[in-house]
């Protein structure tokens, strides 16, 4: 196990050193062209409040972009301006690697003949995929070196999908690169497989129960290396393992509505029971084995130099931005969905790296969540009666297919709602309001058992609970859908449960949501939801007889987060 | 509980009904009886060809003419040889986990083939499976006349027997599971609530797709599904 390592605690243990602005500062001077104007009254400059002047905002709705006319007086949320990237990446591993927080260097644990599993994450995270070199495969490439450097052979990567789909040969050589991918594919860097007899070893159970049954490799190594990559801050730390090597076994005691209900929210590991739950049984994998973690974080800069005006405040678009926008909503309006989703999806995102800490789990994940925060955290004084948010192309569960129906729900419930800390952004019993056409379409291999979910279970019934006490085991052991996911590239036949599941807590707290844009009736009812032809008509039913009501938007994406004081 | 039911030729296996008839023809009681017996199949394949086009049950009583003639003791003698020889090493990898899957989940699993009976017991304890539905030669005075009892397994009739398999031993076929790579075998697929299409055609792929059965690929997968899957 880690002991306690040179750099434990100090000030020197990272690259760069701390001392970021707190959540709440400003955004950073450097990028003051991408900050909106602020209008009126509101807790901070991300924070517009509209006036009757104030120009339509611009709205994902799937992969087309909608003009809205928000009420003055909306609060409208925006994200933070990138944060400034590191601007040596392969100096910044290389100290992370050598000043370790709580653990020894990484060279110090090396010795010829051991046996390494380098952990990798999944192509579901950065959204969309990172412009190549992915900082998985920088990352790599140091510590390949080293390992080499050492005399250590015998090593093996492991693709951490727990039970996400496969990821395809072409998606791990854009998170490896060339090099690495010929070097070690297929027979030493490889995805995990949850649902391979022999390829999974109980490593214990915890105090609360929680089984955890981790990838064989990786338990039987002398070393196991995670290079993870930090989206959002539910992403992380002891997760990383705990859940990226894990099976359905284990994935069951942390995934279900149960715990999904006392999450608030999963973007704070301090009041989420999922994170909590999660720390448990990665505190047992910690105790097991010996763990070398890396995390990594990124900025938010989501859209290259064409598209980079949809992180502005819309008042201060230039008349190019305007006559851009209008071009490329008109030309998506015109476009086949195919082709809409190759002009959003092939593109790869410019972001850039704004951290890289290593070492024992809990110091280096502090460390890559207070980057989290500082890149995502907006604070906002007040709750809202009714949030309105554009419901994107993308979630961590479409990479390379389409955003399904079950995956709006997701968005809706799961992430767009749980983006808080503190308190949620609307009160108890409010309203969502979101765009999406809702189109009953979705990817036949990577989501072939959620049509059936979506299809045969939903009409059945939506109560997460009795989804998980009658329906879920029976589904999840389906042996044509498990084929799938081993050996096909196919979501686990857990996984349709799962993001019901995601949208628990935002379930119990609104009241209603309500979609604009969708174009049937039928897939909205079955998620619950009512419709709307325009956004006036979802506002007058949202506003119920109730004057003046309080309304926040959420202008996402890029990603941002709401930290709601009352 | 649930059943399980597995066409074989091409789901499980890759050879076809073909092959253990080639294994049986050319291993008669001498040379020249193999080279006869051989010669006449040869001579019956356009036949056999058109058969197969137009009716898979005619194509299966074209072929299993081919044992007229042989002794009941022999077939069952050589039906080792001809498992091991033919049948085990054209087992798909992945093909025995499925099954094994299955029966993890107490699924009575039940070969559903055109093949015949004495090879069928062999595969079905290779597999660990419940049993199976195939066809069986008729025998007179332990000779085989070449023809089949009835009746014969092979397309929709397939369906029939299944349901009637599922009514004796009370499964509830809304909740059994269907696995096949033929398009001839769509009726079997269509009588169970969780049809799985294995290794499918171009023309099986599609009609998968339509009606969003599973597609799973136990051998190499053919660069049309790559193409197929791309499109929404």
């Amino acid at each position: 196990m880690s002991g306690s390592g040179s750099g434990s605690g100090s000030s020197m243990t990272s690259y760069p050193p701390p001392g970021l602005p707190p959540p709440s500062a400003p955004p950073p001077s450097g990028s003051s062209e991408l900050a909106p104007r602020a209008r009126t009254r509101g807790s901070h400059p991300l924070v517009v409040t509209l006036d009757k002047k104030s120009a339509p905002r611009a709205v994902f709705s799937g992969d087309q972009l909608v003009e809205v006319d928000l009420p003055a007086g909306t609060r409208v949320i925006y994200p933070r301006p990138p944060l400034d990237a590191l601007k040596d990446v392969d100096a910044a591993i290389r100290y992370a690697l050598n000043h370790p927080m709580g653990s020894d260097p990484l060279h110090a644990k090396l010795r010829p003949g051991m046996k390494v599993v380098i952990a990798i994450d999944d192509i579901s995270l950065p959204l969309p995929p990172m412009r190549r070199p992915d900082v998985r495969e920088r990352v790599l490439t140091v510590v390949l070196e080293m390992l080499a450097d050492h005399g250590v052979e015998d090593v093996e990567m492991i693709i951490a999908t727990s039970i996400h789909r496969r990821m395809t040969a072409d998606e791990v050589r854009h998170v490896v690169g060339d090099r690495i991918f010929k070097a070690y594919w297929p027979d030493r860097l490889y995805n995990h497989d949850a649902e391979d007899p022999k390829g999974m070893k109980l490593v214990g159970t915890t105090d609360h129960g929680e089984v955890v049954s981790l990838n064989r490799k990786a338990v039987e190594s002398d070393l196991l290396v995670y290079v993870n990559l930090n989206l959002v801050p539910m992403d992380g730390g002891h997760k990383s393992v705990a859940v990226g090597l894990c099976g359905y076994e284990s994935l069951r005691a942390h995934h279900n509505p149960h715990v999904m209900r006392n999450c608030h929210s999963y973007m704070d590991p301090t009041t989420s029971a999922l994170a909590t739950s999660v720390e448990r049984m990665g505190r047992l994998v910690e105790k097991a084995l010996d763990v070398f973690h890396i995390e990594t974080t990124v900025n938010n800069r989501m859209f290259d130099r064409p598209l980079e005006f949809l992180h502005k405040n819309e008042d201060d678009w230039t008349g190019t931005e305007r006559a851009s926008f209008k071009a490329l909503s008109f030309t998506l309006s015109k476009l086949p969905q195919g082709a809409r989703q190759a002009i959003f999806q092939k593109v790869p995102s410019p972001y850039g790296v704004t951290g890289v800490f290593a070492g024992e789990c809990d110091a280096v994940h502090e460390r890559a969540l207070d980057r989290c925060y500082a890149q995502y955290a907006v604070p906002v004084q007040g709750q809202a009666d009714i949030v309105v948010a554009g419901i994107p192309y993308i979630s961590p569960y479409n990479v390379n297919s389409f955003l399904n129906p079950l995956l709006v729900q997701v968005m809706a419930q799961g992430y767009l709602f749980n983006l808080y800390r503190g308190a949620p952004l609307v009160r108890k019993g409010g309203t969502m309001i979101v765009f999406h056409p809702c189109t009953d379409q979705f990817d036949k291999e990577h989501h072939a058992p959620y049509i059936e979910f979506v299809h045969d279970v939903l009409p059945q019934t939506r109560d997460a609970m009795v989804m998980h006490t009658q329906f879920e085991e029976k589904f999840a052991r389906n042996p044509a859908y498990v084929e799938m996911y081993r050996k096909g590239h196919a979501y686990h036949p857990a996984h349709p449960f799962y993001m019901w599941y995601w949208g628990e807590a935002g379930r119990q707290h609104l009241g209603r949501v309500i979609v604009v844009g969708a174009d049937n009736d039928y897939v909205p009812k079955l998620l619950g939801y009512e419709t709307a032809r325009t956004f006036r008509e979802a506002l007058m039913m949202a506003s119920d007889g109730k004057r003046d009501p309080e309304i926040t938007m959420m202008h996402v994406p890029p990603i941002c987060m709401a930290d709601v004081t009352l | 509980m649930a059943a399980s039911f597995f066409d074989v030729d091409g789901t499980l296996v890759r050879t076809n009904l073909l092959h253990p008839t080639v294994f049986y023809l050319a291993n008669q009681n001498n040379p020249l009886a193999s080279l006869g017996a051989l010669a006449r199949a040869a001579a019956g394949g356009p036949r056999m060809a058109l058969a197969e086009m137009l009716d898979r049950r005619r194509f299966n009583e074209l072929l299993f003419a081919a044992y007229a003639g042989m002794s009941n003791d022999r077939l069952r003698l050589l039906a080792d040889e001809a498992f091991d020889s033919v049948l085990k090493r054209a087992i798909y990898p992945g093909a025995k986990d499925l099954v094994t899957r299955c029966r993890d989940q107490g699924h009575q699993v039940v070969f559903v083939s055109g093949a015949l009976d004495f090879l069928m017991d062999k595969l079905v304890a290779h597999f660990g499976a419940t049993g199976h539905i195939s066809n069986r030669l008729e025998i007179k005075d332990n000779y085989a006349t070449g023809k089949l009892l009835r009746p014969i397994v092979a397309g929709p009739e397939k369906a029939r027997l299944v349901r009637e398999w599922a009514k004796a031993h009370g499964e509830d076929l809304g909740e059994c599971f269907a696995y096949s790579d033929s398009y001839s075998d769509v009726p079997l697929l269509s009588v169970v609530g969780h049809p799985c299409v294995v290794n499918p055609d171009l023309r099986l792929s599609k009609l998968a797709r339509t009606y969003d059965w599973p597609v799973i690929h136990l051998g190499k997968r053919p660069a049309f599904a790559e193409l197929l899957e791309r499109i929404p």
